[in-house]
């Protein structure tokens, strides 16, 4: 394999966005009838480099080469002409359409007047969806089918054309075990064809399971290429986060007061099942699982946004119904959102009045809003939280993300809650500033709050959690203290193996 | 039968069932209300309903296929207008009053590209500033209609051409020149949007737009297209509209893009896009004419209709949330 010609080669790839530089210097080659793994922590521009070899980002620098060709990818159908072809993470289908319409979704054969040839484009998709041994057929709408089945349509487009390099980003995320079976067949028929394939994911025991190499990526750099065979577990994640994995585990314990949420067989729908746990006051209590283990939900669920199927929710021993968030807000619960451009702030307002925002009914003087209290509660919070901002005057979309999780937290905090969940409170923000953030939540523990911290990131949860509790596919797995918790069982329980019982 | 069919039949079957009801609802009430003798349900009342569903009806099959794209259009009704004047007035010019009757065809064809190339200049802006379609065309509706009264001022615009006339009211088979005109466009955009590839494509990019960009088709030019194709469409209910009336007032065709708009999603199109058929927005069409004359039947007057329009629209749109709603552990807005 050595000897022979990369089939697709990325060099000195180079792409910034205003303020960040997103890829600096990438360089990789995938040798045909490769299996390449790709991998990084969240942000380490993974997905960026694929949207750059999909020609849906222009690089700012570097070139990419099919065989000995230097090529430009102007845009995503001349890399599918080029025989690139993507499985998205995300899926990108229309639901409305049938599962045909979906595979050759912008090549649908076509007749005569621009006619859609129906039998050939049945004809060739049922072949495909034989191949991938799938319970559907060619005229079935996409919306009618599962998730897992929606991402085996999207598997399905790898195989439509002539593809000479295949990335699958995060594809086994919603599969079921058998399905990851039938997509490692496909994986290994494509890579008998002499295919190469570029595969990113979270998931150890796939990467050493299927991949032949594994390059890695860490803030947009480009930090080598091993074999697989060569290489174990440890030494990958000491590449992808550049240093021995911090897993110190949070060793202070505060002092705990009572129990300021339990949560008894908490259900909703198919989201989540039998959810039980309970947080006490100066305890932080670390939500950890896959995307889509029904972390998120619950959170939602607390704060209002969703109607639970069962269960209790205790708030200091007493029962509630949570019907709004209005209804959360007053009971003390405030909910800082995963996406925080998005859900937490008004990017285009200022700080204070952003700080402000949930009580601003109650700050009036006469008819007119307190500007003086407002901004009195705003310096205490900037104190408190130590915000860098120029003056209250500036606009929170032009502060660093880091300083704006702190306006998103002082906001809430400025509401005297007694529960804080926080959901992925460090994506998107530097390493420097994700400290500054853990330390913070340690010391809102500290100070009595009781704080449920949602994250993706194993160090996050290892580092700011008194207790752990482990999700898979909406079922607590298993509730580890900082004591006992280890790595390995860890990741073992949020990937539905072992833990204590009832795997789905 | 798959499970969720029933109650998807119920849905796509609904504007016909609605069609029926007001059949019955109007044939039974007449009886008792109608101050003329003749049934509601006569046949001749029904071909003169077609024919009057026509000028709505061939801008509406236009309408389905860009707000199934995602987009909207509400100049339909100035476009209308202008493509009306350019008929009428393009014959008296001198060279086309030269050519006697043979003025007629170069009239219909000047009008029909006029209108074509308004639908494509919305298109053309909503494609290259990305700016909303709404906004495009509420900027475009009162632009338009700001040239159709430089044109003339308050005074109507009138030709009359008796040739013109004569087969604007001619009837083929029983079957009104207009009426041939609806279903002619209808069968058109049927094909169009069910059997070719732009009309597939047309309902991929309201579904998801980017999965439609990620699989390569170019959603810019693809809704010039459509929109070129409602310019036309909403000139050529003008041309077939005034060829018979041989006037046109300033003001015609005003609110003509709302009732088009509300045939449209009566028919089951999805205001976000994705889904919707021409099939419905037919039966959209008629629902609206029928309940205008069928309350017009009764002795109701003009404000009653409108006030029972709004109220089934927003009824409609109701009982289709209800019905796409995903259970309770939906996220609550």
């Amino acid at each position: 394999m050595t000897d022979t010609k990369p089939i697709l080669r990325l060099d000195g790839i180079v792409k910034t966005f205003p303020g960040v530089r997103a890829l600096d210097g990438v360089s990789f080659a995938v040798m045909p009838g490769e299996v390449h793994a790709l991998m990084g922590e969240n942000g380490a521009g993974k997905s960026t480099l694929m949207k750059v070899l999909g020609g849906i980002h222009q690089p700012d620098g570097g070139a990419i080469y099919m065989g000995d060709e230097q090529v430009v990818m102007s845009g995503p159908l001349e890399a599918k002409a080029k025989g690139i072809v993507f499985i998205h993470q995300e899926l990108s289908l229309a639901e409305e359409l049938t599962v045909a319409e979906n595979i050759y979704l912008g090549e649908l054969p076509r007749k005569s007047f621009g006619r859609v040839d129906w039998k050939t484009l049945a004809e060739k998709t049922n072949a495909i969806l034989k191949k991938l041994r799938v319970g559907f057929d060619a005229l079935t709408r996409v919306g009618d089918l599962s998730i897992a089945n929606q991402q085996m349509v999207e598997i399905a487009r790898a195989l439509t054309v002539d593809a000479k390099a295949v990335i699958f980003d995060e594809p086994t995320a919603s599969l079921t075990d058998a399905e990851k079976v039938v997509l490692f067949d496909v994986i290994s028929d494509l890579k008998a064809d002499g295919v190469g394939i570029i595969y990113i994911s979270h998931r150890m025991e796939e990467i050493f399971k299927i991949t032949d190499r594994i390059s890695v990526l860490r803030d947009g750099q480009y930090q080598g290429t091993v074999a697989t065979p060569e290489t174990d577990e440890e030494r990958v994640t000491q590449m992808m986060i550049g240093r021995k994995l911090d897993l110190t585990r949070n060793a202070s314990h505060h002092e705990l007061g009572d129990v300021a949420l339990e949560v008894r067989g908490l259900s909703c729908g198919k989201l989540y099942t039998d959810i039980s746990f309970e947080v006490r006051r100066g305890e932080v209590v670390g939500f950890y699982g896959l995307v889509g283990a029904g972390r998120t939900e619950i959170a939602e669920t607390l704060f209002g946004l969703r109607d639970p199927s069962a269960g209790q929710i205790l708030l200091d021993g007493e029962e509630v119904r949570l019907n709004s968030p209005v209804d959360a807000i007053a009971r003390g619960i405030s909910l800082v959102p995963e996406d925080r451009k998005g859900q937490g702030l008004v990017l285009g307002m200022n700080c204070r009045d952003n700080m402000t925002l949930p009580q601003v009914d109650d700050l009036t003087a006469g008819p007119f809003v307190a500007e003086g209290a407002e901004v009195a509660i705003f310096d205490q919070y900037r104190d408190q939280l130590d915000i860098r901002t120029p003056g209250w005057r500036a606009r929170v979309g032009n502060l660093s993300g880091g300083n704006q999780q702190k306006i998103v937290i002082g906001k809430w905090l400025s509401m005297h809650p007694s529960l804080l969940i926080v959901d992925e409170p460090t994506r998107g923000i530097d390493v420097g500033s994700k400290s500054e953030i853990h330390k913070l939540l340690r010391g809102l523990a500290a100070k009595g709050y009781a704080v449920m911290v949602i994250s993706s990131e194993m160090p996050e949860v290892l580092h700011v959690s008194d207790r752990i509790v482990a999700m898979y596919s909406g079922r607590i797995m298993r509730t580890f203290t900082s004591d006992e918790v280890t790595e390995d069982s860890l990741i073992q329980a949020i990937s539905g193996l072992g833990g204590d019982g009832k795997a789905a | 039968m798959q499970p969720g069919a029933l109650s998807k039949a119920l849905k796509n079957g609904a504007i016909w069932g609605f069609i029926v009801l007001e059949l019955i609802f109007f044939s039974v009430a007449g009886e008792f209300m109608s101050l003329s003798d003749t049934a509601f349900m006569d046949w001749e009342n029904m071909l003169l309903l077609l024919k009057q569903s026509a000028p709505i009806g061939i801008i509406a099959m236009g309408m389905t296929i860009v707000m199934v794209n995602g987009n909207i259009d509400l100049s339909v009704g100035a476009t209308f207008a202008i493509a009306a004047i350019i008929l009428l007035d393009s014959m008296t010019w001198p060279f086309m009053a030269a050519m006697g009757d043979w003025a007629i065809p170069f009239a219909w064809l000047f009008a029909l590209i006029v209108g074509t190339l308004l639908g494509a200049l919305n298109g053309l802006l909503v494609w290259k500033t990305g700016v909303d379609a709404f906004i495009v065309t509420l900027g475009s509706m009162l632009g338009y209609r700001g040239i159709v009264f430089m044109f003339n001022g308050e005074n109507p615009t009138s030709h009359l051409n008796w040739t013109l006339v004569d087969f604007a009211e001619a009837e083929f088979l029983g079957i009104a020149t207009a009426s041939w005109f609806l279903l002619a466009a209808t069968g058109a955009m049927w094909f169009l949007m069910t059997k070719t590839v732009h009309g597939r494509n047309a309902y991929a990019i309201g579904d998801n737009r980017e999965a439609a960009v990620n699989a390569g088709i170019r959603v810019g030019p693809h809704m010039m297209i459509n929109f070129a194709i409602i310019g036309f469409l909403a000139a050529l209910s003008a041309v077939v509209f005034y060829s018979e009336s041989g006037s046109v007032n300033p003001n015609d065709g005003q609110l003509y893009e709302l009732w088009v708009i509300t045939a449209v999603v009566l028919g089951g199109t999805k205001i976000t896009g994705g889904a919707g058929s021409v099939i419905g927005t037919f039966g959209g069409v008629i629902a609206i004419q029928l309940l205008r004359k069928g309350l017009g039947h009764i002795g109701a007057d003009t404000s009653t209709v409108n006030l029972v329009i709004g109220l089934i629209l927003i009824a409609v749109l109701f009982l289709d949330r209800q019905l796409n709603v995903k259970g309770k552990e939906a996220l609550k807005v």
